[in-house]
């Protein structure tokens, strides 16, 4: 066919395969990593110092190893353990927490940003603990580190690529089979970059539109 | 009424109040003057809650605020305060910052809410500026929107705190106007202030704060011009 006569357009819908099984690993894992997240970022930030500092601390664990140790020692566990959970559910469990390492931080700094005073001024008017936290806090500070959560979502898509190690085949995956069988790796190694980028630049768009929607001028 | 009792309050080693005793009656305007560090604001930050006490008690129309059984929420809506920084919600508009709390806390409709905002806005001159974000607003008309803010839930009481502190000079005569206003209108407002000439020409009565205590307590133009005390007299001739 078009590129080098070998490389069909049956290999490329393979590709597209593992691109749309990258983006369900990275949507799930992000939900969890966010989730847990926001969760352990309000402990992080609201909780005697003994609380957070634990808390933390365990976070860093996930923070400082390497994705991929993580990845192959929980897939062990799973094995071990005789859980029998779908690879799939592993990765993404995996990553999620990883994720959450992540986002905790991301979410306290956000939190941290708000003034005292200003959430004073809303529990001077009678909101509740939670209101006040829904209304002005959560608000505030999602504007302050949405930059950064889109950042660590682009990240956790690159990320998705090491789970092939578990044995998902993920788009970088794909790509590896389509090339061992084609015998192209620059050429396609080049079309799965630009499958990367064309999921990447939308979320990195979308960010870039509700920054100015909310602009708060 | 606002009754203060032997109120004591500690941050750690530092004695911040140090037996308190006061009582704010319905309709009356009292003033607290003193130097910074001297206890003012932080009995205000007690009156509604904001910070605890170590001993003493505070009653607000006899509810004991710092009691365990009180429901501090339910006893703020009637206690306005408004601070030193105006404390705008940024990601609201003006409208919005107003009727946030009158829908959250006192569930009004959508209507209901916006036409009570609607009104105080246009009390202190912002009628103008309901769909603007605060950012875009002077220092002075954020704080006469933080005003707005705590008159809409139409409080018994106001507290203010230091209001004009942080305002450029040529802003500080619209929101001191403000106060004014609400003087004559007879709300019961409770006024830390550096603004000694506006503190004379408003409060029925002026306490003197001197290290965590009430140092003296009076009329206007005893405080200013009569103090009894050494150290009234000396902090008045310091800031006249």
């Amino acid at each position: 066919m078009y590129f080098g006569g070998s490389f069909t357009w049956g290999d490329f819908q393979f590709l597209l395969y593992g691109a749309a099984t990258t983006i369900a690993i990275t949507l799930v894992s992000v939900l969890i990593g966010t989730c847990l997240g926001v969760v352990f970022g309000l402990i992080r930030s609201g909780s005697p110092w003994w609380i957070s500092n634990a808390l933390g601390a365990v976070l860093d664990v996930f923070r400082s190893v390497p994705l991929l140790i993580q990845l192959v020692l929980f897939n062990s566990f799973n094995s071990i353990l005789k859980l029998n959970w779908p690879t799939f559910a592993v990765g993404c469990l995996c990553l999620g927490i990883y994720a959450s390492a992540f986002c905790t931080e991301i979410v306290r700094s956000g939190v941290g940003a708000v003034p005292l005073t200003t959430r004073r001024a809303a529990r001077s008017l009678g909101l509740s603990w939670l209101q006040e936290l829904t209304s002005i806090t959560l608000p505030i500070a999602t504007r302050v580190v949405f930059p950064s959560w889109i950042g660590l979502t682009l990240g956790v898509m690159k990320d998705t690529a090491l789970v092939l190690w578990i044995g998902i085949v993920e788009l970088l995956r794909s790509s590896q089979i389509v090339t061992s069988r084609v015998q192209e790796p620059l050429l396609i190694l080049c079309i799965t970059g630009l499958i990367y980028f064309f999921m990447s630049f939308p979320i990195a768009r979308l960010g870039n539109q509700l920054e100015k929607k909310w602009g708060m001028q | 009424m606002i009754a203060i009792e032997n109120v004591h309050k500690q941050f750690g080693a530092l004695h911040v109040l140090n037996g308190v005793d006061l009582t704010v009656q319905k309709g009356e305007v009292l003033s607290m003057i003193g130097g910074s560090g001297s206890g003012k604001s932080t009995m205000l930050m007690c009156i509604n809650g904001l910070e605890g006490i170590q001993q003493g008690r505070i009653t607000v129309d006899g509810v004991e605020v710092h009691s365990k059984n009180t429901d501090l929420n339910k006893l703020r809506r009637r206690i306005g305060i408004v601070f030193q920084q105006w404390n705008a919600f940024p990601h609201l508009t003006v409208l919005e910052n107003v009727t946030l709390a009158l829908r959250k806390v006192l569930r009004k409709s959508k209507e209901e809410a916006e036409a009570i905002a609607v009104e105080q806005l246009s009390h202190v001159g912002l009628r103008e500026k309901l769909s603007v974000f605060p950012s875009r607003l002077s220092g002075g008309q954020q704080q006469r929107m933080a005003i707005a803010r705590a008159l809409a839930m139409s409080p018994d009481y106001m507290l203010f705190d230091e209001v004009t502190s942080a305002l450029d000079p040529q802003l500080v005569g619209e929101v001191l106007d403000t106060l004014r206003m609400l003087s004559k209108e007879g709300m019961t407002m409770i006024v830390v202030t550096h603004e000694m000439r506006f503190a004379r020409e408003v409060s029925d009565r002026i306490a003197f704060f001197y290290k965590g205590q009430i140092h003296e307590i009076g009329k206007p133009d005893q405080i200013f011009d009569n103090p009894t005390k050494q150290e009234t007299a000396s902090f008045v001739r310091s800031v006249l």
